[in-house]
């Protein structure tokens, strides 16, 4: 196909990998931000939902902050982002793109940390306690580590996110790679567009295995299936089945 | 124009500039929904099928939610990045793109529905001489309403915001504010956007459990299925 030796020629010719916006560097790029972004919705959504759920409070809350999480238009709030950073003085491309994805990372992150924590058997928590061990203890030498296998899980999906979203920063002067993709579109340059497309679904697919082994890792027991995604629990029939899905809108 | 000229120095909403523009609001607002429902439609018909043949032989329900799984994951411009080349710029890409995503979603809903069905159920239809397409049909994806609506609901929720991007090649309904307000450095057109995405998504998520009320009179009347 046409397309595919476009792609090869671009990815071939050596001064398209190194230099400013070289394939290299944008792609360090989109990994840099990511991990970044990663690591600050973590930080900000994991402690006040691990006390919500030790303290079995707060589910309208983590209901409520994964069904906006999932109608809020990635794309329009990366956009938004953009003339309020340049009111703010901050500039374009990077805080524009970081701020957005950390706000996009939460929601899954909060929901399934909550989740965990909130659905640890009350049988093993009586048992802890029947053991003499107070409150602090419980949460960090029982309820953590049962709730970590779904945290992570939490982490996979805003981790996959957070990709692919990074994706859309090439719109606000983020220079990853969605640049090519967006400079390919824009000049008709195939190739182009293509090696963006490519290395960016490889990255998001790595991410998303990355995080799967480390889940199984983590949960041997269940080694039969693979790990629980979040449920859906916005339905209004708490008595209906929830079946597993996806708890991240696609970007 | 002299609509470029408006700078970020002006408020983040220019009432005035969105009630010029009622037309265009009420033109995206149209073109939105068209594509979220044919993604959305044809999206269901493609997972009905695709369950059916998941329920039907289970060794294929691991690899349809692998492919499946597989489409889910790989980012929007990407996937948009691989169409183009072989269907342009437009709506058939945009749909294609669209129809993926809802795919997992809806597939494992509807398994998990049907699965949910009592067998008692099953084989009253069975041995009322139900052919299994007739019962698979009007018992068992009749009785797994509730959970196959909650998967189109987050399936229509996810397709409105990815709509959106799809403004990047050349269609997008309320994306072409977003993409206009990005293009001019002018805020208005998008908050006005972003809003009417997240409006659009509640809006027909409402209507939906509206559709699941109406389509499971039982529920109402206090009997367990």
């Amino acid at each position: 196909m046409d397309a595919l030796g476009e792609l090869w020629d671009f990815l071939s010719t050596e001064s398209n990998w190194w230099g400013r916006n070289g394939i290299a560097t944008r792609t360090w790029a989109h990994v840099r931000i990511s991990v970044l972004a990663l690591v600050l919705s973590a930080a900000i959504a994991i402690p006040p939902a691990v006390v919500l759920g030790h303290i079995k409070r707060g589910g309208l809350a983590a209901v409520s902050v994964v069904n906006i999480g999932r109608a809020l238009p990635s794309f329009g709030i990366l956009a938004l982002a953009f003339p309020l950073s340049i009111q703010l003085g901050l500039g374009l491309g990077f805080w524009p793109t970081l701020v957005p994805l950390v706000f996009l990372g939460i929601p899954p992150i909060f929901m399934n940390a909550y989740t965990g924590v909130r659905g640890v058997d009350p049988g093993v928590v009586e048992s802890a306690n029947g053991m003499g061990l107070t409150a602090r203890q419980v949460l960090w030498q029982v309820e953590l580590p049962i709730a970590i296998p779904l945290m992570v899980t939490g982490l996979r999906v805003s981790a996959v996110q957070i990709v692919a979203t990074a994706t859309l920063g090439a719109l606000v002067g983020f220079s990853a790679l969605g640049s090519f993709i967006t400079e390919g579109i824009a000049q008709f340059d195939d190739g182009k567009m293509l090696t963006g497309g490519l290395l960016v679904a490889l990255l998001a697919i790595l991410t998303e295995v990355g995080f799967s082994l480390l889940e199984r890792s983590l949960t041997p027991w269940s080694r039969s299936r693979r790990g629980t995604e979040i449920v859906d629990e916005g339905s209004e029939t708490p008595t209906q089945t929830a079946p597993a899905v996806p708890g991240r809108t696609v970007t | 124009m002299l609509l470029a000229q408006a700078s970020l120095r002006d408020e983040l909403v220019s009432w005035s500039w969105i009630s010029e523009r009622w037309d265009q609001v009420w033109e995206a607002t149209l073109n939105h929904l068209q594509l979220t429902v044919v993604a959305v439609g044809i999206g269901l018909l493609i997972a009905i099928a695709l369950s059916a043949v998941a329920l039907a032989w289970r060794p294929a329900y691991a690899p349809i939610t692998w492919v499946t799984g597989f489409l889910y994951t790989i980012p929007s411009l990407a996937l948009f990045s691989f169409l183009v080349p072989i269907l342009g710029l437009g709506f058939v890409t945009a749909q294609v793109a669209l129809v993926s995503y809802t795919l997992l979603i809806l597939v494992r809903n509807i398994v998990a529905g049907v699965d949910g069905v009592p067998a008692a159920v099953k084989e009253a239809a069975d041995g009322m001489g139900y052919t299994p397409l007739r019962r698979f049909v009007a018992v068992d994806l009749r009785l797994a309403t509730p959970t196959i609506v909650a998967g189109i609901r987050i399936a229509a929720v996810t397709v409105v915001g990815l709509v959106t991007i799809t403004a990047l090649i050349g269609e997008g309904g309320y994306g072409v504010f977003i993409l206009d307000g990005l293009r001019r450095r002018f805020s208005t057109p998008i908050v006005l956007g972003t809003v009417l995405s997240v409006l659009l998504a509640v809006a027909i998520d409402i209507a939906l459990v509206l559709v699941e009320r109406a389509l499971t009179p039982w529920a109402r009347r206090g009997v367990r299925h």
